[in-house]
Order: C-alpha cells, then structure tokens, then sequence
C-alpha cells in the first residue's frame, strides 16, 4: 500500500509529461493546459476555504488582477514590455496585496457574511475593468507578450504552456504540501476549528488569516499571468462569477482541505469544461447534420455547462458531501453521527 | 513578588458589572483558586487576564508587564496559558498537532521558512514535535498521540487542554474548572497533576466548582459573587466565613 502511495505520483507525473507526444492534437493540449489553470486556482481557493475556513467567493477577481497586471505591464497598451517571467513574481505580489485590501476589512466576518464581502469584491473587479478606460474597457488588452525561453518563442503552442502548468503546478504542491504539515499550516486549521482557542494558542489570527488571503490570492496572481500569455489577450468577461463558481465547485467535488482531492476536482470540472463539452458539442452537430436533424446540428452542450455543475455539485451534496477525495478531516465532520463514537460524559 | 496583580478591577457590559473592583494578586509558586457561584464573574476575570476583554477600568499587572489591552496571543506570549471551562480543543486534529499548535508563540518559523522547509524549520519542527511528545508522555496520552481529540473521552480531553496549554511554558497557568464533568478518581489524578505542573514551576490560578479539590489543593482562595470579592484567604479561613456560607446556602442556612 505504501508502495503504491509512492509510486501513484511518480507514474502520473511520468504520464503527464509524456501526455503531448502522445495526444498531437493541439487543441486537446491547449484544453489540458487551461485545466492546469484551474489547477492554480483550485489550491490557491483551498489555502482560504480549504484550511483556514473562510468561505471567500468571488476568488476570480485575483485571477483578474494577475491577468490584467501582467497585461499592462507587457502590452502595446502602456508601451511597457517586462518580461514574463519576472511577472509571474510580480503579479503574485499585486494579486497577494489585493487579498490583503480584501482581507483587512473582513476579518471579523465568518462564513455567510464573509461569503457576501467576497462575492461583492468578485463582482465589482471585473465591472471596474469593464468600465475604466485605461484598462481597455470590454474590449480588454490586445496583444500582450507572450513567454520566450532563452531564444525559444512560446507563441500559440499549446505545448509549451502545457508544461509550464505542469512545472508550476509541482512546484505549488510541494510548497502547499510544505505549508500544510508546518507552524502555519497548523495555525490555519487551528483557526479553521476554533478561532478563539487558536489565538490563545498564540497565534496571531488577523495575522494568520491574512497571510492565507494572500498566499491564495498569489497563486491565482500566477494563474492570471499564465492565463494572459496563452491567450495574449483578457477581457473582463473571463472573470464573472461564474469562474468563481467554477473554481468552488472543483474545490467541493474533489474535497476540501485535501491536495490530492483539489487536483482530482479541478482536473475533471476542468476537462469537463475546457474539452468534454466543446467536443461533445463537435460530435452532436456533426451527427446532426448526418442525420439532416436541424436540432442536434445546432446544439452548443457549452450552453448547459452551469446547468451541469449544478447537477455535479448537487449530486455531490446528496451522495458525497466530503467529495472525491477527502481529507480525513472532513470525511469525518460530514459523517460524525455514524462513524464515530460519541465519548461519554465520563468514563 | 507577585507573578500577576489585578488591581481594582472593574468590567461593565452596558449596565451590568461583572467585576467590581477586583484587587488580587497570585505569588510566584502558588496554587491560588477563585471560587463562587454560578455567574459570579470568574471566567470574565480569566477573559480579562487572557485578553478577550479589556477591564472597564483598573490594570492587570504580570510581572512588571501591564496586560491591560494587550490581545490574546500576545498574552500567551508573555507567559500566561489557559483551558477553558467548556473544553476547546481542535477537534479535528490530532492530539499530537494540539500540543503542538500551543507551543506556536514559542515558534519563529515564517511562511517562506514553511513554504520551503528550511533546515531552521524543519529544526525548529523537529524540537516542537520533541517536546510536544514529551509532553504527552508526562499526561500518559502517549498512546493517543495521532487520534483525533474529538475522539477521546472527556477526562482525556481535558488533560490534553492542559497539556496544550502548558506546550507554550506558561509561567503561570490558568485552569478553568479542569474538574467539571469528571469522576472521583478522576478528580484526584487531576489534584496530583496540578501539584506536580506547580511543581514543575509554573504557578496556578485555579476555578473550580469542587470544594474538595479547591480545598485540598490552594494555598489561598478568592470568593467572587457577583462580581464583587466576599472573602479571602486560606481555604480554613474561607470555610468558616459566614459570608461564603451564605452566598452559597442563602441567608439564614
């Protein structure tokens, strides 16, 4: 078994890395690339809601700020070009003061209140960057630089933004996993569980949820610039809160609070999205013109999609409620009553 | 020298006084209780020593420090602990972890020394989980080191609050009635304990509902009710107030 444990990641990480020179398709590349990006975005929501406890909607506003920094930053539109891989640092940092602005005044909200505070930043970052002029307004930022590698050009290959997500990806998940089973690891669940108890404990609570805000809202900082040089474009309308939908309901299918559980989440919701529907979309319409039926030539399954989460986060609730892969943590909040022992009074 | 001097203390929420002018003071090395009714302001005193209130009036001294203000974790910093009356342990983490969280104001890891385990972190981890172990071994939950606490029965999890408190090396340790809800033997394993922990050198201010406990142990007793002190002195002394005896039995007992 725990041969198993340790071989599992060692062969998936071999099979992710040989996945290009297996599948030439560059649009499926192009979809597993983006799916790295929900990736991001799902463990930088897991610090927040995952560890800590703070049910923060509206995390694509982080994403926004990194996209968007790194858009003004190395575009045509300011006629400034810094080079892409400082600004995967630079917008880290931007994004990770944004989640302290965001952070400061709704520290003493805990869960539905602090669930509007959040939902309400969500919604109005992408309206300001709709609405002011110099952020390009609906029409965003065109023409934003794209990666190059010593002399080589990233451009609009698919593959080598796919193994840049693949590299980030590891890199966060060791740092993550560091994190986890450390002092401030220990701190935000510590909070997580009682928050009072927890600052008698020592702990620096502003402080420590603070520094969860921040950690998630870098990493979707990172997410966003990855996200702009694939597409050498944002919009605003990219970052709704449907995009916050979406990373939640990854969060929630995969499991909470469980890295392993968070990767498997974001990775199906991901593929389901990025290149399930579209395909599925491809083949109905072309089955639909075989068979002359109007109805199916014309279907968009890419319609349905939060139709589908919905379905995907209900049945979850209803059947699995820790999600896929749980941290044992959770499994056991959501099935108290039957797994374990009520300890006596006294013994 | 006194360890931690309140004086004249006072806490009002709007128009009630939960402690009136409350002047105590705990010497260094002793076990010092504070007893009384239902709702006679004890675990506010606790509440405003640790910091989750602010006296309306009055200071709270601990060693030459003046804690009044000062937030909670940095009053566990300065080297006061607690339990609280309704255990409040991290239900959802092991036993180990606990104690392990309650030395955090005895840590100096950062994020970036976590995040990228740092030979100082991963040192500094190593000596907390060290003496977090030793610390269970002294409360004989070595054996339930890695079960969740919320798994345990109640008796355990109040030694496990204490031994949680006391990972931060407190030097003085405030236990809020670490007696309710356990048995007799119980009870006289708890009285041991708290002998051995002042004898270890951490001094003790003591709520406690169980006379027996309180009298056997304390070298001086506080009597709160309604927030204002009736009595003090050694528990014989206490005993045989009439003014205990009343707020306890009601007048003309």
């Amino acid at each position: 078994m725990s041969m198993m444990k340790r071989l599992l990641p060692i062969a998936c990480g071999v099979f992710l890395l040989l996945v290009p020179l297996i599948d030439k398709n560059s649009s499926h590349i192009s979809a597993y690339a983006d799916t790295g990006g929900l990736v991001l975005l799902a463990f930088g929501l897991n610090i927040i809601v995952g560890y800590t406890g703070l049910l923060a909607l509206g995390f694509a506003a982080f994403f926004a700020i990194g996209a968007y920094t790194y858009g003004f930053l190395a575009s045509p539109l300011l006629g400034i070009h810094i080079n892409f891989w400082p600004m995967l640092l630079v917008s880290a940092a931007v994004a990770a003061v944004f989640g302290l602005v965001l952070g400061a005044p709704t520290l003493r909200l805990r869960g539905d209140y602090l669930a509007i505070v959040t939902l309400g930043f969500g919604e109005i970052v992408p309206q300001v960057l709709q609405n002011l002029k110099w952020t390009g307004g609906p029409d965003g930022i065109a023409a934003i630089d794209q990666p190059r590698l010593f002399s080589y050009a990233f451009g609009f290959n698919p593959v080598p933004y796919y193994y840049l997500y693949l590299a980030i990806i590891a890199i966060a998940l060791l740092l993550l996993n560091n994190l986890r089973y450390s002092r401030i690891g220990r701190s935000w669940m510590a909070i997580r569980e009682d928050e009072l108890a927890a600052s008698h404990m020592g702990i620096n609570t502003t402080g420590a949820k603070l520094a969860a805000f921040s950690m998630g809202a870098a990493l979707a900082g990172v997410a966003g610039v990855l996200f702009a040089a694939k597409l050498s474009t944002v919009s605003p309308s990219g970052f709704d809160f449907n995009m916050s939908v979406m990373i939640l309901a990854a969060l929630v299918l995969g499991g909470m609070g469980n890295l392993t559980g968070v990767l498997t989440g974001a990775v199906i919701i991901g593929l389901l999205n990025f290149l399930i529907l579209p395909q599925a979309t491809n083949w109905m319409q072309a089955f639909g013109q075989l068979v002359h039926s109007n109805a199916l030539a014309n279907v968009d399954l890419n319609q349905y999609r939060f139709l589908l989460y919905g379905m995907i986060l209900v049945l979850v609730m209803l059947f699995r409620p820790e999600g896929l892969i749980p941290s044992a943590v959770r499994r056991a909040e959501l099935h108290a009553e039957q797994d374990i022992a009520i300890p006596e009074a006294a013994h | 020298m006194a360890l931690l001097s309140l004086q004249s203390v006072n806490k009002n929420f709007g128009g009630l006084a939960a402690v009136k002018d409350l002047t105590l003071s705990v010497e260094t090395g002793a076990i010092v209780s504070l007893i009384g009714p239902n709702g006679a302001g004890k675990s506010t005193v606790f509440n405003l020593i640790t910091g989750i209130y602010t006296p309306t009036s009055g200071t709270i001294v601990f060693e030459d420090r003046t804690l009044n203000g000062l937030r909670p974790d940095l009053v566990t910093a300065a080297g006061i602990a607690r339990t609280f009356q309704n255990i409040r342990l991290f239900s959802f983490m092991s036993v180990l972890e606990n104690v392990m969280v309650g030395r955090n104001s005895r840590m100096h890891a950062t994020i970036a020394d976590s995040a990228l385990r740092t030979p100082r972190a991963t040192r500094e981890d190593r000596r907390v989980e060290r003496a977090a172990r030793e610390l269970l071994d002294f409360f004989g939950l070595t054996a339930h080191a890695s079960e969740w606490a919320r798994n345990l029965p109640y008796g355990m999890q109040r030694r496990v609050e204490i031994a949680r408190a006391l990972a931060s090396e407190p030097r003085l340790l405030l236990l809020d009635e670490p007696a309710a809800g356990t048995n007799p033997a119980e009870k006289q394993a708890l009285m041991r304990l708290v002998q051995s922990i002042r004898d270890r050198g951490v001094t003790i201010l003591l709520i406690e509902h169980d006379m027996r406990l309180v009298m056997g142990i304390s070298e001086f007793v506080h009597v709160l009710d309604y927030g204002e002190e009736i009595a003090r002195g050694t528990p014989d002394q206490v005993r045989r107030d009439h003014r205990v005896i009343e707020a306890y039995l009601g007048k003309g007992a």
